[in-house]
């Protein structure tokens, strides 16, 4: 039987303190381990019906181009082992270069730009590989603390090959002044996990009076290798 | 080899509508699908108030217990402003391991850092020896079975409190 290796310790917990959110949407009861069986070892499979042709294209969605720096933001989607994980639905969503996303309850003062909607998918190639051209993300206030600010990041859902490897993440950008005060971002206790969610500007892949670059990598948690008697959660 | 370190799991934030939802997103089987059933509930916080910003995902074998058809199996809803939620499906077939009919469900909402990770049982189902429902206390199982209603299966999910929902680790 396929067992999935124990990732627990590199994602965030579900209680914490700087995070004020998580305070009445965490489970108190322990958790009880689920053992990796069939439901668990599988996954939808979309194929191109899924998506758009220009869905990959945040800049071309629209009548008009958006407001911002245009990016490249590509890499690939890989297991643990180093194994690549293809033909699997990437999904993003972000905030336009003013760090205002387009939806009913972010009111903050910064203007909603009629040529970007700031959603975007696509499916890997046979590599594990993706890219989607957008605009780079501004920060944005809110009120988690005083003088909050959520440095720019791009959301990102995966949907692996098995129901064990489902992830939501950010993206994050090299250098951001914001990390320290930033507790989603600290909520990942392991630092040297933690940078592994901020992306790398890649000088090879920008475009020539077009577009700059950043490359990032996404690990999904992989099969243990040794398999065990009893299925481990 | 030393496994390269998995990528952390962060918030889905409150502008997953923005980038989750698909307009057959609840669809797992299209309207006049034989056998089509509605699972439905609310989601709520450690207060006891609604969540209207979390989304549900549900994950099944097809009508004979098998993965891997044609049978789409996967389920996406984001909650109303109530934390309402629904899917369409058909009931999944017994699995070959002796597990009763289940649905995997991931949760996710602004305020939870990673998914929580539940199941659907039927409690129209003979449930007898399921190996996963056996390793839940006896005074919670309860948190994962639906009964059939007017509506549809009822399965509201509650984060944390009283009745909270078991949550797997997985």
């Amino acid at each position: 039987m396929t067992v999935f290796r124990d990732d627990a310790d590199v994602h965030p917990p579900m209680d914490f303190e700087g995070y004020r959110s998580t305070a009445l949407r965490h489970p108190k009861e322990p958790l009880i381990a689920l053992p990796h069986r069939l439901t668990e070892v599988t996954a939808p499979v979309f194929g191109e019906g899924r998506v758009g042709e220009l869905d990959h294209d945040l800049t071309r969605q629209h009548a008009g181009e958006p407001i911002g720096q245009r990016i490249i933001v590509h890499g690939h989607v890989k297991e643990d082992d180093g194994r690549p994980v293809p033909d699997t639905l990437v999904e993003v969503w972000q905030a336009n270069a003013g760090g205002r996303y387009r939806h009913r309850v972010d009111n903050w003062p910064s203007p909603l730009d009629p040529n970007f909607s700031g959603c975007g998918r696509t499916i890997t190639d046979s590599h594990g590989y993706f890219r989607f051209v957008t605009i780079r993300p501004g920060a944005y206030p809110w009120g988690n603390h005083p003088n909050a600010w959520r440095p720019a990041h791009i959301h990102f859902s995966l949907l692996g090959r098995a129901f064990t490897q489902r992830l939501v993440t950010q993206m994050y950008f090299p250098d951001d002044p914001l990390f320290f005060q930033d507790p989603i971002y600290n909520s990942v206790r392991d630092e040297r996990a933690a940078r592994r969610m901020i992306s790398a500007y890649d000088h090879d892949s920008t475009e020539e009076q077009w577009a700059l670059a950043f490359r990032w990598d996404i690990v999904l948690r992989g099969e243990d290798a040794t398999p065990m008697e009893e299925p481990q959660a | 080899m030393t496994p390269l370190g998995t990528t952390p799991s962060q918030t889905v934030g409150p502008y997953l509508a923005i980038g989750l939802p698909w307009p057959d997103g609840p669809e797992v089987v299209p309207e006049g699908t034989p056998g089509r059933i509605r699972i439905h509930g609310r989601v709520f916080d450690g207060a006891g108030e609604v969540v209207p910003d979390a989304m549900i995902e549900t994950w099944q074998a097809d009508p004979d217990g098998r993965f891997g058809t044609d049978f789409r199996g996967f389920g996406r809803c984001p909650t109303g402003e109530e934390g309402e939620w629904e899917i369409f499906t058909v009931k999944p077939g017994r699995i070959g391991d002796g597990q009763a009919p289940h649905i995997d469900v991931n949760m996710f909402a602004r305020g939870m850092l990673n998914r929580c990770v539940t199941r659907i049982y039927f409690a129209d189902e003979d449930n007898r020896g399921d190996p996963v429902l056996e390793s839940v206390p006896e005074a919670r199982r309860g948190t994962l079975l639906v009964e059939p209603g007017e509506d549809g299966y009822r399965f509201d999910v509650r984060l944390q409190g009283e009745g909270e929902t078991v949550f797997f680790a997985i």
